[in-house]
Formats: C-alpha cells, sequence, structure tokens
C-alpha cells in the first residue's frame, strides 16, 4: 500500500478547479488556498457546487479542468486510495460488517500499520467512546456514529480531513453539542479540517475561514466576523444571517461617509463599507443593529421615519418586528428583552435609529433577495 | 403478546378478541403445514418401515427400521453423487452469477430492470424443456462441439452429452437464476458510500472488494447458494436427460424406486434421508458462515 499519508503536508491548493456535468457547471473556475491546520468551511445552498468540490479534492470525482495540490505535491491525477485525505462522510458510511474498532483501524490496517490497536484506543479516547469498541455501527446512536466516523479519519492523521455536511443528521441540540467537540478535536489533533455545509451558524462557530459559495463560484471569502459585520454582495448579506437591503443612491460625500438618498430619506454609509461601482447601491442594516425610539428621544445617527409595526414575535431572548417603511417596504428588527418594557404592538409608529457605522452598501443592480430564500435554517 | 394486550386492555371480552386475531392470522398457515407438510412426512416416516406383504405393491406396517440403513447402504454411490454434482454446480453458478448481479447492481444503468428480466425470463420456458435444448447445444451437431472439436480441445470421439459434465452444467444453468437473485439483492441494498469511504481510507479496488463487497453481499451468497444446492441435490431431471446410467443422482433412484419398481418403503426412507442430509448440512453451513451477525 502507498504510505501517502506522510508524503504530503502543506497548503491545499486548488487552482482554476472546474467541474462541468454536460452544460451545467457544478464548479466554475474555482481557484482556493486553504492554509495547512485551518478550519475551513465551504459554505452555500444545496447545488452551489460545495460537495462536489469536496468529492473532487478526496478524488470521489474527476475535475473537467484545474489542479489540486497538497504542499507541493499534485494529487489531482491520484486515486482516491492514493491521496493523504480522509473523509467524514454524510450519514457516516460507517463499514456495517465491521466492529467499531475494525471500523476505525480500516485505514491503519490498509497501510500495513504497526501498532493498530494502540492507535484505535487512542483516538476511541479522543471522542470518549472506548467502551463501544466491540459494537456495531448499528448498535450506535447517531451522535456516536457521528464520532466514530471522525475518529475512523483522523486516525490515519491525513494532511487534510474532509467534512461532506458531518451533523446534518444531528437533532439541533447535539449538533450544538458537536460543534464545539469538533473544534476541540481540530485544535487538538491539529490537522487540516475542510468543512463543507449548508448552515451558516455551523460554519461560523467552528471555522476560522468562511467561503461562501453560489453557483459554483466563491462569493467571498473571509473569517466569520469579516463576512457577517462587512459583506460584499447580496447573496452573503442574506445567506449569513439576515439582512435589510433597501434601494437607493449615492447623493453626497461627508468625510469617510457616502451620503444615501433612500426613498427621500437621507442615510450614512462608510466608503469602507460601500462595494458598489456606481451611485445606485443596496443599502444594508442588520436587524440587530437596529433600534426603536418610542419616546421622541432620538438617539443621534442614521434615522428611518414613519415607520410602522406590522407584525411581532416575542421569541424569549428577543422581540422580532417587522416595521412597514413609507415606501412600502418591511424593515426586520430585532430588539434585545433586556431592557423590561413589554413588547410594542402592531401599529404602533416608530422611528427606527443606527450607528452609521454598521451600515454597509453593496451594488445596486443585484437582487436584493438573493441568498434568503435559499436560506434552509429556520429556527 | 398476551401480555402486552393484558397490560393496555381493560375489558375481558375486548381482550379475548384482540389476543384471538394473532392466532386467526396463522391459522390457514398452520393448517396447511399441518396438511401438507407434516401430515406426508409422517406417513413418509412409516411407509419406510413397512415390508413387502402377499401381494404386488401390498406392504405391511412392521416397523422395520433397519430399511433406513438398507436404503442408505444401497445407495450410497448416489447420494455421494447428487451432493458432489450439486456442489459443483452451486460453485459454478455462483462464479457466473457474482459478476453477472455485479453488473446488473453497479454498472447496468438504464439496462437494470431489462437485464433482471432476462435473468428471468428461461422461467417462461418449460424446465425440461430447457434441459433438452442443453441436449441440442452440447449434441455433436450443436455449436459447442463444433467449436472444441475446431479448436483441436477434444476428440471426434469425445462426447459431450451423457457426461458427468453435462450433468453439472444442466443443473448450474437450470438453477442460475435462484442465484443470481439474491445476489443481485443484497449487491444492490449496499449503500455505494461504504464503498467510498473504502477507497478514501486507502483500500484499492480490489481489497474494496474483498473487504467491504463481498463481506456486504454474504446474505445473498448464503442465500443464493442454499437455493441452488438444496434443488440440485434432489434433481433427477439433468441427470436423466444430460447424463447416464453411471451419473445417476439420488432423485433417480427414489424416482425409480417409487414409479418403477414400487419399492414404496425404500423410496420413502431415501426421501427422508436426503431431507434430514440436507437440513443437517444448511445448518451447519448457516452456522458458519454466520449471516445472523450481518444483519
Amino acid at each position: 500500500m502507498p504510505d501517502a499519508s506522510t508524503s504530503a503536508k502543506g497548503d491545499l491548493k486548488l487552482v482554476n478547479l472546474t467541474k462541468s456535468f454536460g452544460e451545467f457547471k457544478a464548479v466554475d473556475d474555482l481557484t482556493l488556498t486553504i492554509p495547512e491546520g485551518s478550519f475551513f468551511a465551504l459554505l452555500g445552498p444545496s447545488g452551489c457546487g460545495k460537495t462536489t468540490t469536496l468529492r473532487m479534492i478526496a478524488g470521489l470525482e474527476d475535475p473537467t479542468s484545474g489542479k489540486i495540490s497538497i504542499g507541493s505535491t499534485d494529487i489531482t491525477d491520484k486515486r482516491p486510495y492514493q491521496r493523504p485525505v480522509n473523509t467524514v462522510f454524510q450519514n457516516y458510511a460507517l463499514f456495517p460488517h465491521l466492529t467499531i474498532f475494525e471500523n476505525i483501524a480500516f485505514g491503519l490496517r490498509r497501510r500495513g500499520i504497526k501498532d493498530v490497536k494502540a492507535q484505535v484506543d487512542k483516538v476511541l479516547n479522543l471522542v470518549e467512546l472506548p467502551h463501544l469498541a466491540d459494537r456495531k455501527p448499528t448498535q450506535l446512536s447517531g451522535g456516536q456514529q457521528q464520532r466514530i466516523a471522525v475518529a475512523r479519519a483522523i486516525v490515519n492523521r491525513p494532511a487534510l480531513l474532509l467534512l461532506d455536511e458531518p451533523l446534518g443528521a444531528l437533532d439541533l441540540k447535539l449538533r450544538r453539542q458537536m460543534q464545539i467537540e469538533l473544534k476541540w478535536i481540530q485544535t487538538e489533533v491539529g490537522l487540516t479540517f475542510v468543512h463543507v455545509t449548508h448552515d451558516q451558524e455551523e460554519a461560523m462557530t467552528m471555522a476560522d475561514t468562511i467561503a461562501v459559495m453560489n453557483e459554483g463560484r466563491i462569493e467571498q471569502m473571509g473569517t466569520p466576523a469579516e463576512l457577517y459585520d462587512n459583506p460584499k454582495t447580496a447573496f452573503v448579506a442574506n445567506f449569513l444571517g439576515q439582512s435589510n437591503l433597501i434601494q437607493g443612491s449615492i447623493v453626497d460625500s461627508d468625510g469617510d461617509y457616502h451620503v444615501v438618498d433612500l426613498h427621500g430619506q437621507k442615510v450614512k454609509v462608510l466608503k469602507s463599507r460601500t462595494h458598489s461601482k456606481t451611485s445606485s447601491v443596496l443599502y444594508a442594516i442588520r436587524p440587530e443593529k437596529l433600534r426603536i425610539d418610542t419616546d421622541g428621544h432620538i438617539r443621534p445617527g442614521n434615522v428611518f421615519k414613519g415607520g410602522h409595526i406590522v407584525d411581532v414575535s416575542y421569541i424569549g431572548v428577543s422581540t422580532q418586528y417587522q416595521v412597514e417603511m413609507p415606501w412600502g417596504q418591511e424593515i426586520m428588527v430585532f430588539e434585545q428583552n433586556d431592557d423590561g418594557i413589554p413588547p410594542l404592538d402592531k401599529g404602533d409608529e416608530v422611528t427606527l435609529t443606527f450607528e452609521p457605522a454598521f451600515a454597509f452598501a453593496l451594488d445596486g443592480s443585484q437582487d436584493a433577495t438573493a441568498g434568503s430564500e435559499v436560506n434552509p435554517e429556520e429556527e | 403478546m398476551a401480555a402486552v394486550v393484558r397490560a393496555s386492555g381493560t375489558a375481558t371480552s375486548e381482550l379475548k378478541k384482540k389476543s384471538l386475531v394473532p392466532y386467526l392470522l396463522l391459522a390457514p398457515g398452520l393448517l396447511w403445514l399441518a396438511l401438507f407438510f407434516v401430515a406426508p412426512i409422517i406417513t413418509l416416516v412409516g411407509t419406510a418401515t413397512k415390508t413387502p406383504g402377499a401381494g404386488i405393491g401390498e406392504f405391511i406396517q412392521t416397523y422395520r427400521w433397519a430399511n433406513y440403513w438398507d436404503a442408505l447402504t444401497g445407495a450410497s454411490a448416489q447420494f455421494g453423487r447428487s451432493f458432489l454434482y450439486a456442489f459443483i454446480a452451486t460453485l459454478l453458478a455462483l462464479a457466473i452469477a457474482y459478476p453477472l448481479a455485479y453488473g446488473i447492481a453497479f454498472k447496468s444503468g438504464k439496462y437494470k430492470n431489462i437485464l433482471l428480466v432476462l435473468v428471468v425470463a428461461p422461467f417462461f420456458c418449460s424446465f425440461i424443456l430447457r434441459t433438452i435444448a442443453w441436449k441440442q447445444i452440447l449434441g455433436q451437431n450443436g455449436p459447442v462441439y463444433r467449436t472444441l472439436l475446431d479448436l483441436h480441445l477434444i476428440s471426434s470421439t469425445t462426447h459431450l452429452t451423457a457426461s458427468v459434465p453435462a450433468v453439472i452444467i444442466g443443473l448450474a444453468y437450470n438453477f442460475l437464476p435462484f442465484m443470481t437473485l439474491p445476489l443481485y439483492g443484497s449487491l444492490e441494498r449496499i449503500d455505494p458510500r461504504v464503498l467510498e469511504a473504502s477507497g478514501d481510507l486507502y483500500a484499492n479496488a480490489f481489497t474494496t472488494f474483498r473487504k467491504v463487497t463481498v463481506p456486504l453481499s454474504m446474505p445473498g451468497v448464503v442465500a443464493g447458494t442454499l437455493l441452488t444446492f438444496i434443488p440440485a441435490a434432489g434433481d433427477y431431471v439433468n441427470a436423466e436427460i444430460l447424463g447416464n446410467p453411471s451419473t445417476k443422482m439420488i432423485g433417480n433412484v427414489i424416482n425409480a424406486q417409487f414409479l418403477n419398481t414400487q419399492d414404496y418403503p425404500t423410496a420413502a426412507a431415501l426421501s427422508f434421508i436426503l431431507m434430514i442430509a440436507i437440513s443437517i448440512m444448511v445448518m451447519i453451513y448457516v452456522r458458519k458462515a454466520g449471516t445472523e451477525e450481518l444483519v
């Protein structure tokens, strides 16, 4: 057996990677470098090409064109079993005929490693399931199977660990717990993790760097905070969390700020957070950055006047309002329930205020709903 | 069942009605078994210990258990031959059916259903006719004989029909669908991601086949080999049509004893011994194969 696991180490590089299925380009000219030792997430809706990208890295799918390398080793034409890459499959794909011990030992045995027992025991301890060694996969719960799938992959100490929607089959509570656990395991073993998911919260919790994919391309790449605070496209703004996007145009300049006209109301946005080549913009503000003023003492900053509440949802930690603006658009506002004041009622007239620094502006020619209706996270 | 019902039910009448349902559902099946399986077996065991009476074809119950031993020693060669032929035919069928089932399950794409229909297509034609057809195929004027002769693999004095290989080929052919279908069933059920996982874990295609595909298809292998071996061991049509007097199998002996010699006790004893022998072999085989762990 080729001892692939030790021969290649280093950054994963994808260069002009393309995969076509007939006319359809699942992955379109993707170029990407994933630094060694990082926890990297490919985030996007189903059909965006993230899983195809992962399968090409694993060798389960042949690229139509482009190159994949780890460090200085080109692995584009290598068979899956020749690559220093292991995968945690969606639904785990544990071997049903083998015990948990033999499942984990599978990769080690194929490579003719000597101290199988010691290594398997070590990872079983790492995932805190040493007592399940003699069981069969079907005798385990979903969460346990998930951890065994991780153990079966990391025991080989691959240069790269691929996780294909690893938590998709778990319920919400277990998913939260496994997110923390996976992050801890990654820190513990120090391997490069490439994680594919459609769940923005999952990606943000675990990954150092997220690449948001849409229609075979990367929309934007950055740390979770960068992507959330300063999205560059409407798709990213809507797919990661929620955004209010309001059509407007830049009418003036004021120091570091642009002055934007939104249906007759003037607001400011930082020039450094404006991603539009023309004066037509989608002015954007996150729902939790908005404040509702009811007492007439309008705080300084940006102001939206003349709204009235059309819907109120009390969800414990916060209250979510739909506020209809004079120009007919509904704006979402999340208010923390931290002041003991009972929620406002439907029909109340309100003024919305926010810090200008929190706003951002996107290219006005985009579809303002891009990425919002595909977000599968309904919690 | 009764305990469960008792725990949940309250009214006694309703309770009685409920607990009767499973038995009522089982009744037709049990009755069928009693009438057409248990009763004939008892008759069979009883017939085997009878001895000839005064008239021809008349037998009196004398509980002569030695009949079993006499029958066994008298037909030991045919017993041995039956199991040997059935064993080789089963191996041959497995060797042909496994790649076939594998191809249909994994590589056939849109032709899958057509191929499956073709596997069972022979059933639309009579078993006897299909066996006689093999006589033509292997006969002196048939394509197989001609080809082998042209290739100088056989001489013109060789006979392909009326031979041991002809009987075994006939057996393997006739029971091939019984081997193919269960194999296909268990191969088709294998999750392709498990095979991908094997490749991902440093196993090449051959190792994946050996370590993952074959073990996961074991239920199909066991079912297929049983469905081939059991009827093949008791078969007499192939030996009759494609064999010669020295290829007689136990089925031929039983057939002859019942219908020609009309020695019912010996025929009954042989039938019963065959049944017991096959049951024991199947039990040992299933134990060894350990298929219960695969579920």
